[in-house]
């Protein structure tokens, strides 16, 4: 399966197809370049269409009070304006849910990066008892939803004192990203050759030296691929975040976005403002995405992200 | 290979592979397998008003799995997932396969246009998209009820989260916005695969494009195929997020639980831990039943890789 995912790049078709392409184009009758000139339209309507949530959201994040107060859809944001993303940056809630997650994300994905390091180099190095066993658990464990689990994790935080604390919610998250770090770096120390560690041990490494010495550094390009998911992951994640941190001043960047509405239905509610605070959310998750994007076929079928 | 040659140059067990797996294993065993084993207790426990002064919970056998299964509001929840789940999952595979075969198909400019679209829409955080579909729905600024009034002036005053059908159609078409591009890569992915020599020797021989699909395509993608409805159908049964946020704003909670919203409710809202753990075990149990094919499955690729 992993030949047939990490070639996804946006762009990339096989080069060797293009040339015997042409030649039978040339060739093609009226109807059939008809055809094509249909299946390109459905294409670019399609394409509009699955922009179109992202474009309205950035859209209405820059539209002014009068705009907004139209009952005509407003197909573009002119004049622009930037109040929205300057009432959110002065509010308080938004730096306090913005610290939580980057902290929760950021110890997150040193904590599964380092556990999931030993663990690749268990899996990818020894024959060890068990070793079969783990990696079915492995697999098994990131298909559990959260969902047939959140009652007692709420019951164990609640007995350790763990809830709205970003430690507890570390736990959570660690526990959630290590198969699927374990999973993805295991691929990656499988291409480090072997004796490159056993050339270290003889000029003098320890065992754990040479790991650390040798293959850590070489992971380079995996370890931050598996950081950025467990980071997304952390980042995004709702339904643990919702049931563990029940406090105001505890939220998380998903929770702070989503209260934005529950004021009710008769509730004049301010789009411009929601949709600012939206495009914030999704500005770092876009750049990070751009870095993994060909990857991420692998990685979300690992588990990576969760519904 | 090389690892092999190591472990038979090394006769005596290491006990450094126990080691290494050691942190990973113990945070996976506190932060999932204590609250597996406690929710299993958990479900045949008695939490009521006694408990909640203090007094240690009673042990009651089955009565929370009987309660869970006589209670029409469970099943009525389970009856949602399933069919939300099997309406979102099969228009999302159809789509997916006909971006995919699309994407073969069309001048390579408008088909980068296409995986940036899709890559765009893959990318955005599920609130943040979740909260764009809200206002394109909205009664008073929405574009949709403002289209569907071109043609129908009194829909403009529909309120689409307040009904349970229209609210499980804004869900829906967020859940499928969002998971028709995973579909669209790997389908792709798996078709730019297939040796290109043998479809045109197909066409030569006259085989037309439905018959190249169906004979050639179709066999040829049917792991990953197998693989991506599996992983589809295990995501859309544990819908929680979309359905959980839109009810915040809908006020028909009662009549639009799934499975998560409802053991949600049950448990963490009304502190009925006993019958809300019978119920994820439930949902635990038809999520590791589905799991199952898709392991053997995953297993299966990595073998043949």
């Amino acid at each position: 399966m992993s030949t047939a995912t990490e070639r996804i790049t946006v762009g990339e078709t096989r080069r060797a197809r293009r040339a015997p392409r042409e030649t039978i184009n040339r060739k093609k009758p009226l109807g059939q370049r008809i055809g094509r000139g249909v299946l390109t339209a459905i294409a670019i309507i399609g394409g509009l269409i699955w922009l179109f949530p992202t474009y309205w959201m950035f859209n209405y994040s820059l539209l002014g009070k009068d705009q907004l107060a139209s009952r005509t859809p407003q197909a573009g944001p002119w004049p622009p304006t930037l109040s929205h993303y300057a009432d959110i940056l002065k509010s308080d809630s938004f730096w306090s849910a913005l610290r939580m997650s980057l902290l929760i994300a950021v110890l997150t994905v040193i904590v599964a990066l380092l556990f999931a390091f030993f663990s690749a180099l268990a899996i990818s190095r020894f024959r060890f008892r068990g070793r079969r066993i783990l990696i079915v658990a492995v697999l098994v464990i990131q298909m559990v939803p959260a969902e047939a689990l959140f009652i007692s994790q709420y019951r164990m935080l609640d007995t350790w004192h763990l809830l709205n604390s970003v430690i507890g919610m570390t736990i959570l998250y660690v526990g959630a990203s290590l198969p699927f770090t374990v999973w993805m770096l295991k691929g990656f120390v499988d291409g480090v050759p072997v004796e490159l560690e056993e050339a270290a041990m003889i000029d003098g490494c320890s065992r754990m030296g040479a790991f650390f010495r040798v293959t850590f550094p070489l992971l380079g390009s995996g370890l931050v691929a598996s950081g950025i998911f467990a980071f997304l992951a952390a980042w995004n994640e709702y339904t643990l975040a919702l049931v563990m941190l029940t406090k105001n001043s505890s939220r998380t960047l998903p929770l702070w976005l989503s209260a934005f509405t529950g004021g009710g239905p008769d509730q004049q509610t301010d789009w411009g403002l929601i949709m600012a605070g939206a495009t914030l959310m999704a500005i770092p998750v876009i750049i990070l995405f751009a870095f993994v994007q060909g990857r991420m076929a692998t990685g979300l079928v690992g588990g990576a992200v969760k519904g | 290979m090389t690892t092999s040659e190591m472990v038979r140059r090394k006769p005596k067990r290491s006990k450094l592979p126990f080691l290494l797996v050691l942190p990973a294993v113990a945070i996976i065993l506190l932060s999932m397998g204590y609250p597996l084993v406690n929710q299993l207790l958990q479900s045949f426990q008695k939490f009521g008003l006694a408990q909640q002064f203090g007094q240690p919970p009673e042990f009651v056998w089955f009565q929370n799995y009987f309660e869970v299964f006589t209670t029409a509001d469970f099943w009525i929840a389970f009856l949602r997932s399933a069919i939300f789940c099997a309406v979102c999952a099969s228009i999302t595979m159809a789509l997916g396969m006909g971006g995919a075969v699309l994407l073969t198909k069309i001048p390579r400019p408008v088909a980068v246009f296409v995986q940036i679209a899709l890559l765009l829409a893959w990318a955005m955080p599920v609130l943040s998209s979740l909260q764009s579909f809200q206002l394109m729905f909205s009664t008073r600024a929405g574009i949709v009820p403002w289209f569907t009034s071109l043609f129908d002036a009194d829909s403009a005053n529909l309120n689409w989260l307040s009904h349970p059908l229209t609210f499980f159609t804004v869900a829906g078409l967020q859940v499928i916005w969002m998971s028709v591009p995973l579909v669209v890569f790997m389908l792709y992915a798996s078709i730019t695969q297939i040796d290109e020599s043998m479809l045109e020797a197909a066409q030569l021989d006259g085989a037309t494009g439905w018959q190249r699909f169906r004979s050639i395509i179709m066999p040829s993608i049917a792991p990953v195929l197998l693989l991506v409805s599996l992983l589809e159908v295990i995501w859309d049964i544990r819908v929680f997020t979309q359905i959980f946020v839109l009810q915040a704003s809908s006020g028909i909670s009662d009549q639009t639980d799934v499975l998560g919203t409802y053991i949600y409710r049950r448990g963490i809202m009304s502190s009925d831990y006993g019958v809300a753990s019978a119920a994820s075990v439930v949902m635990l149990i038809v999520s590791l039943a589905l799991t199952w094919r898709y392991i053997r499955q995953f297993m299966k690729n990595e073998e043949e890789a």
